[in-house]
């Protein structure tokens, strides 16, 4: 495999979608950080012990993770986390003076905490995490290997589990893929088209077979 | 309001003039009582009683708002239709937390749409009120003191002022007349716009103010008229006039009603009685009954079965919710801990699982709302009007010589026009042109004139023998249809023996003279001479006795002159060859009316010979003649039965001399008889006008043609030939009605004839004994009897040969009885065509309610006078022609044309098209509906139904409104299967409409099924194609925002490619809308994307940096697009090929260029034969083999 290969997680049965999640953030604090205080739609991680939670809500209290390292050889492949996410997530929609607050200090604790120290518009894991998924099987970049491998490399992978998926019954994958000028690779696609490409031809050869037997004539159509 | 200010009046009134009732005569009783309460007082309008009634002022409005009520009226009627109420609950809804999406983006587009409307509404309105500002403006000259009459505007006139109304100009209220420029006080009115008849009617005022015909007349005038309160009735008038202490009883024949118009006299006085909305005509104005289309109606019920399906996907939805949201949480273990379930809102509460479920089914129905198209409403409006613009503006449809083009009053009923089953014609004005000709005269028993009627031309064609025209005298004339063109209007007389002068040469020299002294003297008309060119013309009642004034005119005698007692000719004096100046003391008019059926006048002529001249219907004079008077008795009887056959009227012209002791005792009979006041005066003077007109002498007979309207007869061959049945309602006589039938083809030759009449020898002898119980019921078991004969003969020849049923009056009268007027409809549709004849108005408008009700298919009925309001109100369409007779016709009813023959074009073509685009658009608008919101529920299966839209909101509120409506519009005015030539070409066409084939369920609901295909498509494709995999190559997978956005795209492009696909007939707008509808969409992206997160949220540059560079994103478009639309392609082209709709024949035969092969044509119309034309195609067929 030649470099970049990307490393995903896959979640299954992870309702990234749903409506009580998808709503319970702001887009406003996280772009304006403790300036903006009107959060409401990010209940019930809105405040904790009286002060606002910065980035509030659901989503980010949810926050995947787990951690990979990649051993090859003995030797630890280097992964870039760097530049998962989309340029204009980290441009404009996180902001670059916004700190963690207060996060991941309630009773409840659900998923990864976040270096308060680093602002919101460089921890890419939580903009990859905070672009929620359109359907509950759904995979996420989580980096990038910028070393070929290649075949019959043993590659071990250490995974820290930290992330509670048995609750739901959700599965975790990780992936390792390469991309293309088309994007990851995409069999699909290529079948449907085939498929719908010579059904097609198969339905206009039966069209034109009908024509050559039974040509049209007016006279009783 | 006004009602309560009359109640009021009442019971103040009620007894202080309950003593004065004894001195008055029976309906002048009531004057005083209920009812009857109003109080004018003439010339004195500001007195102090006056102004304590506080009538209303002669403001009229008819604007359906006032600017205070047009917000709230205007928004209650939107809020009805159920849809709209539904988008209002939606709503409001959205504010509240249960709201799948922002406020703003659900309460837009209701904005729009409504507001749309209320626009349409508003503009409508403000046309009314400009027609109202122009009439309340209207300038009349009003006493103000002192014998001084000003200009006021109508809007300013009182009760009790008095009005000074010149010639040719509308009375401004209701006006008791007092004086005229003539010394009796008598003035000429038209009241064409309250009737429709264009006859001139006479008024009188009473004698005791006819003297006041000055301005200054009119400084010490005092009266107090106490009158009837404002009512419906126009006939009637009841009220008395106390002037110069004397008390005067008025009637009718006082008052001028506001909307007619004062003719013939140069001015009048008089006083306003009625302002404003307490006038007759206001009065009787009534708001037209709403129509809506079959089309319309039906959509209506598939609006409720969206309905359904809306509540049934969102019960689905609920139920998971509730069954996931309950599962969430168990024993203190949560399951979905990332949604916080043992800390949730009410909304996702797992311990409240059934509470969430029903929040949710709320929050669902909005969700789905797209399956409810909220812009389909105003679409088909805004569509209609636009229709409504080329049916207006179509120069195929405009009548060049009386400068009227069509003109669509409703355009509710564009699409009812191509769905028309059965049309019901009136004859006179709509099939004929009403305008009488003088064709033929029989004198002496010598048959005149050469002309020959459209009815001739019909039975010649039948017969098929050539044209030829037999005169007695041996000439054989072959007339040319086209030389036939009258010169003169209303006459159409060519016999070289008679014109010119020529007449004295005669053998029979001196009756024709008296015939046609006749002629000139015996009529009610008035003539109008020109003062520049010296021409006269004439009013007349009726167009058949202007015809007979025109004829004796342009035969010798011109009628130039008539006073109250006088009527002066320029007479062909038959000795010198010369025009000389004769006049006549008029002594004596009996008028004509339907049961006398005829007319005499009493003249006294120069020498002082007293004339009794007489002119009459045939049954009624023969019988009159004396028995020197026969001599020519049988060949006038051959001519008449002659011109009757070539559907004339006619009419009996004779005459006799009286001596002076017989007009004494007669006169002396005659005026008593018309001076009684008891109820059977009329009876009294009918007695006495009959013992004088007896022992007549024949002189000879007229005939004047009814002449058919231009292209009547081809216009009725494509309508039948389209499968329109026509059925005739007509007053007219049954012979006349029968050859004008003929004349159009009708009854077609070989059609056998169903007759009900009764005119059996058993009722006319009941009649003459007179039981009235006795003739009810024997005509009822005839009816009955002939009714089941007819069904028996029907059923007898099974199909083999077609009926045409004809119906008298009289009959109609017991076969539209409850019991048996299901079996007269059987028997009416069963045959080919049907002619009620002496048909009433409420006849005719009770036939039209039987057909409606009984055959549930679409009625139009089309009529040109007041006597068809009925008919035309009650039918689904009524068609008003704008003819002679007036605007009433017009007036109520939907659409109006000038010319019977543009039907064909309006039904055709417009009803075609009209009919095809708006059952298209609906069925497309069902379709791209269900196409996005069945989208949205395939991805709540996928999103837990938790009621996340997989759209952006703004994506979700412009869908209806921007992306694909404006196609939908393009499709609705501009698509068209075949052209406006291929439509009259091949007639058959228009069954499509009458079948409902383009808008049955099966086509309904494949669209709603291509519409859900569609959407299972698009999703599973973009899911599939898109999941998991990286986006593109920079390894970034596709979130919810980068789907939402794809599908939607697909979605976009789907339904206007399926538009493409669909359309027949492209124009550049229909390019423009459709791709721009596309082209729309990525412009709003960019848009919407460059604005910032915070309002863009999940589409924030989402076009620019995901999609529009990543080609996984353009190829799954263009895979979605294609895998979508093959289906339905293929469909199509399969259904093209094999099964071919007539329309699609047709296409198909034009697009290889042999429409201009006959042979094709002939051909073609074979191929999709409707079962129910089956037995009229025979007819056809047959027609084409002669």
């Amino acid at each position: 495999m030649e470099a970049p290969i990307y490393i995903y997680y896959q979640l299954d049965n992870y309702y990234q979608n749903h409506r009580r999640y998808v709503k319970s953030r702001d887009d406003r604090q996280l772009l304006y950080g403790l300036k903006y205080n009107d959060t409401s739609s990010c209940k019930p991680e809105q405040s904790n012990n009286g002060l606002p939670i910065v980035p509030c809500g659901l989503i980010a209290w949810s926050l995947f993770n787990d951690t990979f390292t990649f051993v090859r050889e003995a030797a630890q492949l280097r992964v870039n986390r760097k530049n998962i996410a989309w340029k204009s997530d980290r441009d404009h929609k996180f902001g670059k003076h916004v700190y963690p607050f207060n996060f991941q200090n309630g009773t409840l604790i659900g998923g990864g905490k976040l270096d308060p120290s680093i602002p919101l518009s460089d921890q890419e894991d939580l903009i990859v995490w905070m672009r929620t998924a359109a359907l509950p099987s759904f995979r996420k970049l989580y980096g990038r290997i910028e070393e070929d491998l290649e075949a019959d490399d043993i590659i071990v992978v250490n995974i820290l589990n930290n992330y509670n998926t048995y609750s739901f019954g959700g599965k975790k994958k990780l992936i390792l893929s390469t991309s293309s000028w088309l994007g990851g690779k995409n069999d699909f696609l290529g079948m449907a088209y085939i498929a719908v490409g010579s059904s097609c031809i198969f339905i206009s050869l039966v069209f034109m077979l009908l024509h050559v037997k039974n040509p049209r004539s007016y006279a009783n159509g | 309001m006004s009602d309560g200010r009359r109640k009021k009046l009442h019971f103040s009134k009620i007894y202080s003039f309950a003593c004065g009732k004894a001195s008055f005569k029976d309906d002048l009783s009531q004057i005083g009582g209920p009812g009857f309460s109003r109080l004018v007082f003439c010339n004195e309008p500001d007195c102090s009683e006056a102004t304590s009634r506080n009538y209303g002022g002669n403001y009229v409005r008819t604007t359906k708002y006032t600017l205070a009520t047009f917000f709230p009226k205007s928004l209650f009627e939107q809020f009805r239709r159920v849809a709209n109420m539904y988008f209002l609950v939606v709503g409001c809804l959205s504010f509240t937390p249960l709201a799948p999406y922002a406020a703003v983006s659900a309460i837009i587009p209701l904005i729009i749409v409504i507001g749309a409307t209320m626009i349409k509404e508003a503009i409508e309105d403000w046309r009314r009120k400009k027609q109202d500002i122009e009439v309340n403006n209207r300038k009349v000259k009003v006493h103000c003191g002192n014998g001084i009459f000003n200009y006021t505007e109508w809007k300013n006139l009182r009760v009790g002022d008095i009005v000074k109304v010149e010639k040719d100009s509308f009375f401004p209220a209701d006006l008791l007349l007092l004086s005229s420029s003539y010394g009796d006080a008598i003035c000429y009115v038209e009241t064409m716009n309250l009737d429709g008849e264009t006859n001139l009617k006479l008024k009188q005022a009473l004698e005791v103010t006819s003297g006041l015909n000055e301005d200054s007349s009119f400084q010490d005038f005092k009266a107090l008229v106490k009158c009837e309160d404002p009512n419906v009735n126009l006939y009637t008038f009841v009220g008395s006039m106390d002037v110069k202490e004397q008390q005067f009883p008025l009637s009718p024949q006082q008052l001028l009603l506001r909307d007619s118009k004062l003719r013939n006299t140069d001015y009048i006085y008089g006083a306003v009685v009625f302002t404003g909305h307490d006038t007759k005509v206001i009065q009787n104005s009534t708001e037209p009954p709403s129509k809506r289309s079959k089309i319309e109606k039906k959509m209506d019920k598939i609006v409720y079965f969206l309905f359904c399906t809306l509540f049934l996907m969102a019960l689905i939805g609920s139920i998971f919710f509730g069954i996931t949201t309950n599962e969430d949480l168990g024993n203190g273990w949560m399951k979905r801990w990332y949604l916080r379930p043992d800390d949730s809102t009410i909304y996702f509460d797992p311990k409240k699982a059934p509470t969430a479920a029903v929040l949710h089914f709320l929050t669902a129905l909005m969700l789905y709302n797209s399956l409810i198209p909220i812009s389909l409403y105003v679409s088909i409006e805004i569509v209609k009007v636009l229709q409504s613009i080329f049916i207006n503006n179509d120069l195929h449809m405009y009548y060049e010589e009386a400068d009227k083009p069509a003109r669509a009053r409703t355009s509710n009923l564009n699409e009812e026009l191509g769905q028309v089953d059965t049309i019901l014609s009136d004859k006179t004005g709509t099939l004929t042109c009403n305008s009488m000709e003088f064709v033929k005269c029989s004198v002496a028993g010598t048959a005149y004139g050469h002309g020959v009627t459209e009815v001739e031309r019909a039975m010649a064609r039948r017969k098929g023998s050539p044209l030829v025209h037999e005169v007695e005298d041996g000439r054989n004339d072959v007339e040319d249809p086209a030389s036939a063109k009258p010169l003169i209007k209303g006459f159409n007389f060519k016999d070289k023996r008679i014109m010119n002068g020529k007449w004295v040469n005669e053998a029979h020299s001196d009756v024709i003279e008296k015939f046609l002294r006749l002629l000139a003297i015996c009529h009610t008309a008035i003539p109008e001479v020109d003062e520049e060119t010296g021409k006269i013309s004439y009013e007349a009642e009726s167009p058949d006795e202007a015809a007979f004034v025109i004829a004796a005119r342009e035969l010798g005698f011109t009628f130039y002159n008539r006073t109250q007692t006088s009527i002066s000719l320029h007479e062909l004096d038959p000795v010198s060859g010369k025009q000389v100046e004769r006049s006549y003391k008029l002594l004596n008019i009996l008028e004509f009316n339907s049961s006398r059926k005829r007319m005499s006048v009493i003249v006294q002529n120069e020498e002082g010979k007293l004339l009794l001249l007489c002119k009459g219907a045939d049954s009624v004079m023969f019988e009159r003649l004396a028995k020197n008077g026969r001599k020519f008795e049988e060949q006038t009887r051959d001519h008449m039965n002659e011109y009757a056959d070539a559907g004339l009227r006619t009419l009996i012209l004779a005459y006799r001399e009286l001596s002076e002791e017989e007009y004494k005792a007669f006169n002396e009979e005659f005026t008593e008889a018309k001076n009684s006041v008891s109820a059977d005066r009329d009876e009294m003077v009918d007695e006495v006008a009959e013992k004088i007109e007896k022992d007549l002498i024949l002189l000879g007979a007229t005939a004047v043609e009814d002449k058919l309207q231009n292209g009547v007869p081809q216009c009725i061959d494509k309508l039948a030939q389209a499968g329109i049945k026509i059925w005739v309602l007509t007053g007219d006589k049954m012979e006349t009605a029968i050859n004008i039938g003929f004349a159009c083809s009708l009854p077609r030759q070989g059609m056998k004839q169903i007759i009900i009449n009764l005119e059996t020898p058993e009722i006319k002898a009941l009649e003459k004994e007179g039981q009235k119980f006795a003739i009810a019921k024997a005509s009822k078991a005839s009816v009955v009897n002939q009714i089941n004969e007819g069904k028996a003969q029907l059923t007898a020849s099974n199909g083999n040969s077609t009926y045409a049923l004809i119906i008298d009056g009289k009959s109609l009268a017991y076969a539209l009885e409850d019991d048996i007027k299901s079996k007269f409809l059987e028997l009416a549709i069963g045959c080919a065509s049907v002619i009620c004849c002496r048909s009433s108005p409420k006849q005719k408008a009770l036939v039209t309610r039987l057909v409606k009700r009984g055959t549930g298919k679409t009625i139009l009925a089309i009529g040109d006078g007041a006597n068809d309001v009925g008919m035309l109100q009650e039918a689904d369409i009524g068609i008003g022609i704008s003819g002679v007779e007036g605007m009433q016709a017009v007036m109520s009813s939907d659409i109006a044309i000038a010319q019977f023959q543009y039907l064909e074009r309006l039904l055709l073509v417009h009803g075609h098209w009209c009919y095809r685009r708006i059952s298209s658009m609906i069925c497309y608008f069902f379709y791209k509906n269900i196409t996005y919101g069945f989208t949205l529920f395939l991805f709540e299966a996928y999103a837990s139904f938790s009621g996340q839209p997989a759209y952006n909101d703004w994506y979700m509120s412009l869908y209806n409104v921007f992306f694909t409506s404006l196609p939908v519009v393009a499709l609705g005015v501009f698509d068209q299967d075949v052209s406006a030539r291929l439509c009259l070409k091949f007639p058959l066409l228009y069954q499509e409409g009458v079948q409902n084939v383009l808008f049955s369920w099966c086509r309904i609901l494949s669209w709603m099924f291509n519409g859900v295909c569609s959407s299972i498509i698009i999703f599973f494709f973009c899911t599939s194609a898109l999941e998991h995999q990286a986006f593109r190559k920079g390894g970034e997978v596709v979130g919810l925002g980068i789907l939402g956005t794809t599908m939607y795209s697909c979605v976009i492009w789907v339904v206007n490619c399926q538009m493409a696909l669909s359309v027949s007939y492209f124009t550049l707008i229909q390019h423009i809308f459709i791709w721009g509808g596309i082209i729309l969409w990525y412009l709003f992206l960019l848009v919407y994307g460059a604005m910032s997160p915070t309002i863009s949220t999940t589409a924030y540059k989402v076009f620019i940096e995901a999609c529009a560079p990543a080609l996984s994103y353009w190829l799954v478009i263009l895979f979605v697009v294609i895998s979508s639309l093959v289906p339905y392609f293929s469909y199509s082209a399969i259904q093209m090929r094999f099964f071919p709709m007539y329309h699609e024949t047709i296409q198909w035969t034009r697009l290889e260029g042999r429409s201009e092969n006959p042979e094709y044509c002939n051909v073609a119309p074979q191929i999709s034969l409707q079962p129910t034309t089956v037995g009229f195609t025979s007819q056809v067929e047959e027609k084409r083999n002669h």
